[in-house]
């Protein structure tokens, strides 16, 4: 499984990259004459509703959707890393702070915080990932906290505080590697997570906007077309899905390697 | 059991506070002029002030906050800036039809989950595992926006089975309650599978086979029930990930829900209405995780002693 996940992921970041090379179509050139055509060989995913190449957006829209995992599992991994070790370590009214905080973004669900700040902000890539770091940092600050919170009590870490080992080497070097397994989990599932959630506020309007092609915003602009071109909706959804299997499948491996509960 | 009530409920009310604070605090990331910014630049100076008047904008922020909570006991959301109403009127007139898809997709969810998840457990380590898992990964990964138009495609379309927009009878809540409902059959069966799994290595099952219980009987009357608990428990808990699938599968199926009210608000810069519904879905949230807290107190005696 683990194999499946990593080629997958493997494929899309190589076609992603590749994009250009692979496609002799700009992905904004249009082709009126030819819009809504269907799959063909010179265009093999067919022609949305301004003949553009389909392909050659979905490949483009690749490039965005992993630059937004990668930046808001980036920065929020980093934050929630960050804020849930000092948390965890020094405990007290620092952690019951940190843990208050977590509780309120906690209590709105999933995606609906991420549509609020969108919302407000206005649509644009920047504040996408604005918003998706604004509520990912959660799900990393808690993990690393019950981690540092387990690993505090070791009995190396005592040894190391004896030796005269300041906080940030003590949690740097011998606390945060303890909690590298469940946040390389947590990071690869999060990774899928952020995809979906772009595509999500980009299918809304509220993400990507054009004439960036977005995955999300190419399944929004291809219901209107359901009827006479399902195509413009079934490939870029296809990439989606096999996108976010492939971090799942991945994640969930790497779970079952360093033996962590689901 | 009255101590732990008072304890949870105790604990709710700075969450619900720290909600309440967010909401408001919204409209005051809006860049710049927020009365402007909902106008235009093309607004004159009057209608500009005029606005502000009417968000209350105008007074000093601890006022409006203390406004805005004095509001909230009173269920006074404000006004919506599109058609003039009271933003809770609007909220409540479309709450029957999210609650409605919100149960009917649990209901999908738990009627997909549980066969697949008591089958590969059951068959731990064979095909059927493999293949059930990789199928709630697959549900896992495929976004309800893209399963929605697909299925509209299929059953709505090609084979004219079902309506594909509007609320009306049985067969209008098919297709959206599917669609919202796949995603979480898939992280249910993963739940009823991992749980199943655990109850199977208890010395009591291998002691209701000795008795000579067959499998399944061994599995269906004793083993699962054990584990109806924490399955029952993440079914609430998901309620969070149905209510905000519901704001896509309600704008998908034109479904005349809090969703798609709060995805329109959001076209129309009616700021109150999507302040409105925010606080109304981030407080039903945490209204039913308190519910499923304390019903695992009641279910599982041991919670309320830690």
């Amino acid at each position: 499984m683990k194999l499946v996940g990593a080629l997958i992921v493997g494929v899309v970041v190589a076609a992603a990259i590749a994009g250009p090379w692979l496609v002799p179509f700009d992905p904004a050139a249009q082709e009126l004459a030819l819009r809504l055509e269907g799959p063909s060989w010179l265009h093999w995913l067919g022609l949305d509703e301004l003949g553009r190449d389909i392909l050659a957006r979905v490949l483009t829209g690749a490039r965005v959707s992993l630059l937004v995992g990668l930046v808001v599992v980036s920065v929020s991994a980093s934050i929630g890393a960050a804020l849930g070790a000092i948390a965890g370590y020094y405990g007290g009214v620092i952690d019951e702070v940190v843990s208050r905080v977590m509780d309120v973004l906690l209590a709105f669900p999933g995606l609906l915080l991420a549509i609020a700040v969108v919302a407000v902000l206005g649509p644009s890539l920047a504040n996408v990932v604005l918003a998706l770091a604004l509520i990912g940092w959660v799900g990393y600050a808690r993990v690393v906290r019950a981690q540092v919170l387990q690993a505090r009590e070791f009995e190396y870490v005592a040894a190391a505080r004896a030796i005269g080992a300041d906080t940030p080497r003590i949690l740097i070097r011998h606390i945060l590697p303890a909690a590298f397994p469940a946040l390389s989990v947590q990071a690869t599932l999060g990774m899928g997570g952020a995809i979906l959630s772009e595509a999500a506020l980009s299918f809304l309007g509220l993400g990507v906007q054009p004439p960036t092609p977005s995955w999300g915003a190419m399944i929004n602009y291809g219901r209107a077309h359901v009827l006479d071109a399902p195509h413009l909706t079934v490939f870029p959804g296809l990439a989606i899905a096999a996108v976010v299997l492939g971090l799942n499948l991945l994640g969930d491996s790497l779970r079952a390697r360093f033996d962590l509960n689901d | 059991m009255l101590r732990y009530l008072a304890r949870r409920l105790l604990l709710t009310i700075p969450v619900l506070l720290g909600v309440a604070t967010l909401v408001f605090a919204l409209i005051h990331f809006i860049p710049g002029d927020p009365a402007r910014a909902i106008l235009g630049d093309v607004a004159s100076e009057a209608d500009i002030a005029q606005l502000r008047q009417q968000l209350g904008l105008d007074r000093p922020l601890a006022v409006q906050y203390v406004a805005f909570l004095g509001g909230l006991v009173r269920a006074d959301l404000g006004t919506s800036l599109r058609t003039g109403s009271p933003v809770t009127n609007q909220i409540v007139e479309r709450l029957p039809a999210t609650f409605e898809l919100a149960l009917a997709a649990m209901v999908v969810a738990l009627t997909l989950a549980i066969p697949l998840g008591i089958a590969a457990a059951v068959w731990q380590g064979t095909a059927v595992d493999h293949t059930a898992m990789t199928l709630s990964l697959a549900g896992v990964s495929m976004p309800n926006f893209w399963l929605g138009p697909l299925l509209a495609i299929v059953f709505g379309v090609e084979l004219g089975w079902l309506p594909v927009s509007g609320r009306g009878g049985l067969e209008h809540l098919v297709l959206p309650a599917i669609s919202l409902g796949a995603a979480l059959a898939a992280v249910l069966a993963r739940m009823t599978r991992a749980t199943l799994v655990d109850q199977l290595r208890q010395p009591y099952v291998l002691a209701a086979r000795a008795r000579g219980l067959s499998r399944t009987r061994a599995v269906l009357l004793h083993a699962f029930p054990n584990s109806l608990i924490p399955i029952v428990t993440l079914a609430g808990l998901q309620i969070g990930a149905v209510l905000t699938g519901a704001v896509i599968t309600e704008t998908i199926f034109a479904w005349p829900g809090i969703g798609r009210l709060l995805v329109q608000s959001i076209g129309f810069r009616d700021y109150p209405m999507v302040q409105g519904c925010i606080l109304l879905i981030s407080v039903t949230y945490v209204g039913v995780n308190l519910i499923v807290d304390l019903l695992y107190g009641v279910l599982d005696p041991r919670i309320r002693y830690r």
